[in-house]
């Protein structure tokens, strides 16, 4: 809502306050004031001219040559290029040495050998955007439709030394969608009673209920719908000081009849329509529901086709308006009108929502059904609508009103308890402090033992409880001047769940890992993710309506936006980057989604390039499956993820075929580690990126709890190497598996220590070696006893993978 | 003898001195002292001596074999010092050639951000609540008293999936799962941090996904002055002891009385400047008194219990805390970025 202060003070005496100080006041007390606009910043110098002369300039064919009497001695010679400039019009001037908007300074020029001393301005020039400019001037110079003093201030003519302020309203104060809703609001700040409009109608001999009748199908519908008549009225331009209103509230000026219905709007918040009442067809308004198909012409010159979920204005056959939303292009106001129906009604504001989302049609009007017209003042508005329509388009307004009302006119009492308002906001207010707030308010009441009853008038239709009074103290009194205090309840301890704990150290693990904590969107596409989601996952969650195809659905997996990470790091010359994320991803397991799908927390990881270098030493590390599979393990460590952590050689989906695990936690599966298979990688313009993707609560179910700490070794270890030679096929996990189930308990740790392929091996066969650790807790171990089971682990190697060992 | 011995020992210490490196004195150490040495040859010959001369000689034989002794152990370690000096010299490096780096990841500043709040308050005695991102039209709207229809829901743009679910547009909803955990028993005091989603297009001051922290106290006598002051704490606690508050009116479906909290600008003292828009004034935090309605749908008996909430977007700290201009850094994850935290 654009509020001008010059209008304002029209019903309030504001005199003593600038608009900035108003501005500030509304804002400390709920109204937020987002800009102010100075309408004459940046103008300077800009007088009222009268055009004397205007002739053809001798030698450009679209320029003419002005003397303009702009109050002084002389005249001065002005050339000017609008179609639309002529003699004996009164225009605005900006003098030589004036300013306007965007820094332009007028200078005196000469414009095909002839002296120009100023210009003639249009409204764009003075600082209005085209679209609120009247189409009599949008392509030319601003003509003043009535005589004016030259020399004399055009801004001040124009309303321009005004001050726009734009309220940036919420939702619940739509009575401020009104310059008297303002004037309230403003008035209960400065606790001064605003004055407002007392339309005076004078009727004509004709009775409107001659003229036309009106039924409404559903009072819940239409509460109420009231058709004034007025007759003998002729279309023309609006006054200035109309235009000017219009335009400072960012509406374009159009005829005196539609202006008036806006201006109204604006004034009283009321939208009205005014319809053509010689062509509307018939002599019946009947307001009805649409029926499903039936179309008709809105005025900008659309079919709409409708359905039953919308109201119509009908001339009983036909609509003839979108009820609450736009008229229909048959019966609008035109130039020939020369009498109109003007609709003052009341509609259901979740009817003309629902109008407004099927049709896109969204306008001042509509916003303002939506929200909630004050159905007390709707006659007042069409009083003052018909009455400023006598007097700036000499209509005739006909007797009476004829109209279908079914207003709810139960008046709403809200009880207010003093102990309660205290209580809620921690203040000690008396009863005349609170009284003299609601006073301000203007809302009657009535005192009671407890505090008061308060009769919340229907332009405030935010208010319907006690607390919504409380609010309206509380604001007006002022927030600041609540107390501070703490709670005086009883303490409890802070602190995180055992989860959060876990998830704030997987994080300082791989921090400190050497990996950047990234976060990536959760909306994706199913194309993006095709490649490498989860091979058991058939669908997805989409969004019904995505705002493009790239944010369309919820992700199954981090790896895609992780390598969009890296991506856009190395398109940017960044090779070594190593990012993990600690993200939710969403599964489901059903196409047509009943509820909630399966939110599992992920923890990724995506590394690229190099992962330590020390170029001077000649040392350079390249990320390989191995550094992965440490941090996998590291993590895991960190976690103290209770039982067993397997890597299985397995194919994973989108991943290299060689170089992938399943990663098994107590034979659950928990996640992956991978290469990204470089076919999937060239699709995000990468080579060779290692991933993992483990599920967090798998990966951390069964973490021991608090650490019990064990004893430190009294006894010392016996350490025996075997080194081994095996077919190519056996792998290192499936050697150590049988050292460890051979060695028991006395085997303490076991550790590869070298791999060997190639030269003097038979073809086929790896040498491997391992570094076992025996211990005995109780004792100290002899050789012999470490050879017993050393023998035994060396048989059982040879007997069960065929492993020699190596001589 | 006694000569004798006095004329060893002179040419032992002397021998000694003369010695040049660890090899020298060990045959020093030898000749002199060994069993086949002269001083123990000297011994051999005591029995020759008489009573009365013997003790003499062999003080004297002790005298003279600790005088060699200590003057080679004397040696050794001089010797052995000097020896190490030339070694260690040997060995000295360029100190100033470059470092091998310690590899070392940084926090995303969301998560520093969040983890900072999350402690803050939990030193208040709140603790940590979460929640779907996926959630029920109830749970993210209705239950927050935003019923279907309301004009409010059009504060948020919502993305939804099916009629009843959608992307959760606030981390409000976990406010009302909370509660009814609690089966209408105080006190309530949680904050949920998360994500959140609205239909906006990405541009340097919004995101289509972006994160939240969301607080709630519920308790019997909860006060609009608490509200007061424990957010005035957490202000000071966070952005500095310096920092005053102040509460402008506002309005959220799920609160009553509403405020938005603004804290003084930091950068111009509150003189005014681009950063807070000449006010002196930055908006922080959207707060509020919980409305009897989300309570009751909570489970909890607004007659006996009040209480409130207040939420805030974190990108918005961390762009006010870091001095960041564009809110799509977040989630680009570019290095050059991320490694400028800690
Ligand atoms: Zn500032």
């Amino acid at each position: 809502m654009l509020i001008s202060y010059n209008w304002l003070r029209e019903y309030l005496n504001i005199d003593d306050y600038t608009p900035a100080q108003i501005a500030e006041k509304l804002t400390r007390s709920g109204v937020e004031v987002d800009i102010l606009h100075e309408l004459n910043k940046g103008i300077k110098g800009v007088v009222v001219g009268h055009v004397l002369e205007c002739e053809q300039h001798p030698d450009a064919d679209k320029l003419k040559v002005c003397q303009v009497d702009v109050g002084e001695v002389e005249p001065v010679q002005i050339v000017c290029g609008a179609k639309n400039v002529g003699k004996g019009q009164f225009v605005p001037v900006a003098k030589v040495g004036a300013r306007l908007p965007g820094d332009f300074k007028i200078k005196k020029a000469k414009l095909r050998g002839q002296v120009s001393q100023g210009m003639i301005c249009s409204l764009q020039e003075l600082g209005y955007e085209g679209k609120l400019v009247s189409k009599s001037y949008a392509e030319g110079i601003f003509v003043f439709p009535h005589e004016v003093t030259p020399g004399e201030d055009a801004l001040e003519e124009l309303n321009l030394n005004d001050t726009v302020l734009e309220l940036d309203l919420t939702p619940n104060r739509s009575d401020c969608l009104s310059m008297i809703g303002t004037a309230y609001e403003v008035g209960a700040i400065l606790n001064r009673e605003p004055k407002l409009p007392a339309p005076r109608v004078h009727t004509s001999g004709e009775k409107a209920s001659d003229l036309v009748s009106v039924q409404v199908d559903s009072s819940e519908d239409t509460p109420y719908y009231g058709a004034t008549i007025i007759r003998n009225l002729e279309i023309k331009e609006s006054p200035l000081w109309l235009q000017n209103r219009l335009m400072a509230a960012g509406i374009r000026p159009i005829s005196n009849v539609v202006d008036i219905t806006n201006y109204v709007l604006l004034e009283y918040g009321q939208p009205l329509h005014a319809f053509d009442y010689d062509r509307l067809g018939s002599q019946e308004i009947l307001v009805r529901r649409a029926k499903s198909g039936e179309k008709m012409v809105t005025l900008d010159d659309q079919e709409r086709v409708l359905s039953e979920d919308h109201l119509v204005i009908t001339n009983g056959e036909v609509p003839v308006a979108l009820a609450g939303v736009m008229g229909g292009a048959d019966s609008e106001v035109h130039e020939g009108t020369t009498a109109v129906l003007l609709e003052a009604a009341v509609f259901n504001g979740s009817v003309i929502r629902r109008a407004v989302k099927d049709t896109g049609l969204r306008s001042d009007a509509s916003t303002r059904f939506e929200k909630g017209v004050d159905a007390s003042r709707v006659k007042e508005a069409a009083r003052r609508a018909a009455s400023l329509m006598a007097e700036l388009a000499g209509g005739t307004i006909a007797e009476g009103v004829e109209e279908a009302d079914n207003r709810d006119t139960g008046k709403l009492e809200v009880e207010l308890s003093l102990e309660r308002l205290n209580r809620k906001l921690g203040t000690s207010l008396s009863d005349e402090t609170v009284s003299d707030i609601l006073h301000r308010l203007d809302f009657p009441l009535t005192k009671t033992s407890r505090g008061f009853n308060v009769a919340v008038p229907m332009r405030r239709p935010d208010l319907s409880i006690e607390v919504d009074l409380i609010e309206e103290v509380a604001r007006l009194y002022g927030y600041d001047n609540i107390p501070t205090t703490l709670p005086d309840s009883v303490t409890t301890p802070g602190g995180l769940t055992k989860r959060q704990v876990l998830k704030r150290r997987s994080r300082r693990y791989l921090e400190s890992a050497g990996l950047n904590e990234a976060i990536t969107y959760a909306l994706t596409t199913g194309e993006k993710e095709a490649s490498v989601r989860p091979a058991h996952l058939e669908h997805e969650v989409k969004l019904a309506l995505p705002m493009s195809e790239d944010r369309s659905t919820l992700r199954t997996t981090l790896i895609p936006h992780l390598l969009e990470a890296l991506s856009h790091n190395r398109k940017r010359s960044i090779y070594d980057a190593a990012l993990f994320e600690l993200s939710a991803v969403f599964h489901t397991s059903v196409a047509d989604l009943q509820f909630q799908p399966e939110e599992k927390l992920n923890l990724a990881g995506a590394l690229m390039g190099t992962w330590q270098e020390h170029p001077w030493q000649q040392e350079k590390k390249q990320v390989d499956f191995y550094v992965a599979k440490g941090l996998v393990e590291g993590l895991a460590k960190e976690l103290d993820t209770e039982g067993a952590l397997e890597f299985e050689q397995a194919e994973i989906k989108g991943m290299h075929p060689g170089r992938g695990a399943r990663v098994m936690v107590d034979g659950r599966y928990a996640g992956f580690v991978a290469q990204v298979h470089p076919a999937v990688a060239k699709d995000w313009s990468l080579k060779e990126v290692y991933v993992f993707e483990l599920d967090f609560d798998v990966l951390t179910e069964n973490t021991k709890g608090d650490v019990r700490y064990e004893p430190i070794p009294r006894f010392p270890s016996i350490d025996r190497d075997i080194a081994l030679v095996v077919d190519e096929k056996v792998s290192a996990g499936q050697l150590e598996a049988v050292i460890r189930e051979e060695g028991g308990h006395l085997l303490r740790d076991v550790k590869l220590f070298d791999l060997y392929e190639g030269e003097n091996l038979e073809e086929g066969r790896k040498s491997i070696a391992f570094s076992l650790r025996y211990l005995d807790p109780e004792r100290t171990l002899t050789d012999e006893d470490v050879t017993r089971v050393h023998n035994r682990v060396v048989e059982a190697l040879e007997e069960k993978l065929g492993a020699a060992l190596r001589s | 003898m006694i000569d004798r011995l006095e004329e060893l020992q002179a040419e032992a210490l002397e021998k000694v001195s003369r010695a040049e490196d660890l090899k020298d004195l060990k045959e020093v150490r030898v000749s002199y002292l060994g069993k086949k040495g002269p001083i123990t040859e000297v011994l051999k010959g005591m029995g020759k001596l008489s009573g009365e001369e013997r003790p003499k000689v062999g003080q004297k034989a002790n005298e003279v074999r600790d005088a060699i002794t200590s003057a080679i152990e004397e040696k050794e370690a001089r010797l052995e010092q000097e020896e190490l000096d030339r070694k260690l010299k040997e060995e000295s490096i360029d100190v100033t050639l470059p470092a091998r780096p310690v590899r070392r990841g940084n926090r995303h500043p969301l998560t520093s951000v969040t983890e900072t709040l999350e402690d803050i308050f939990i030193g208040m005695g709140f603790t940590v609540a979460e929640g779907p991102e996926v959630e029920t039209d109830y749970y993210n709207f209705e239950s927050l008293n935003l019923p279907k229809d309301h004009p409010a829901r059009d504060m948020q743009d919502t993305f939804f999936i099916t009629p009843d679910l959608l992307l959760r547009t606030q981390t409000s909803p976990v406010q009302t799962r909370t509660m009814e955990k609690h089966e209408g028993k105080g006190p309530v005091k949680i904050i949920c941090p998360g994500k959140v989603y609205r239909r906006d297009e990405d541009d340097a001051t919004h995101s289509h996904q972006f994160m939240q922290i969301e607080g709630l106290m519920v308790d019997k006598n909860i006060r609009m002055s608490d509200l007061k002051g424990v957010l005035e704490t957490f202000v000071k606690n966070y952005f500095g002891e310096d920092r005053e508050i102040r509460l402008r009116p506002s309005f959220f479906p799920f609160t009553e009385p509403s405020a938005e909290l603004d804290i003084s600008c930091a950068i111009c003292g509150g003189e005014g400047c681009r950063t807070c828009k000449q006010t002196g004034w930055i908006e922080v935090l959207g707060t509020g008194m919980v409305h009897p309605n989300v309570l009751k749908m909570g489970g909890f008996d607004p007659e006996v219990y009040s209480g409130f909430a207040f939420g805030m977007g974190v990108e918005r700290l961390a762009m006010l805390r870091y001095g960041i201009d564009d809110i799509r850094h977040f989630y680009t994850n570019d290095v050059r970025f991320l490694s400028q935290f800690k």
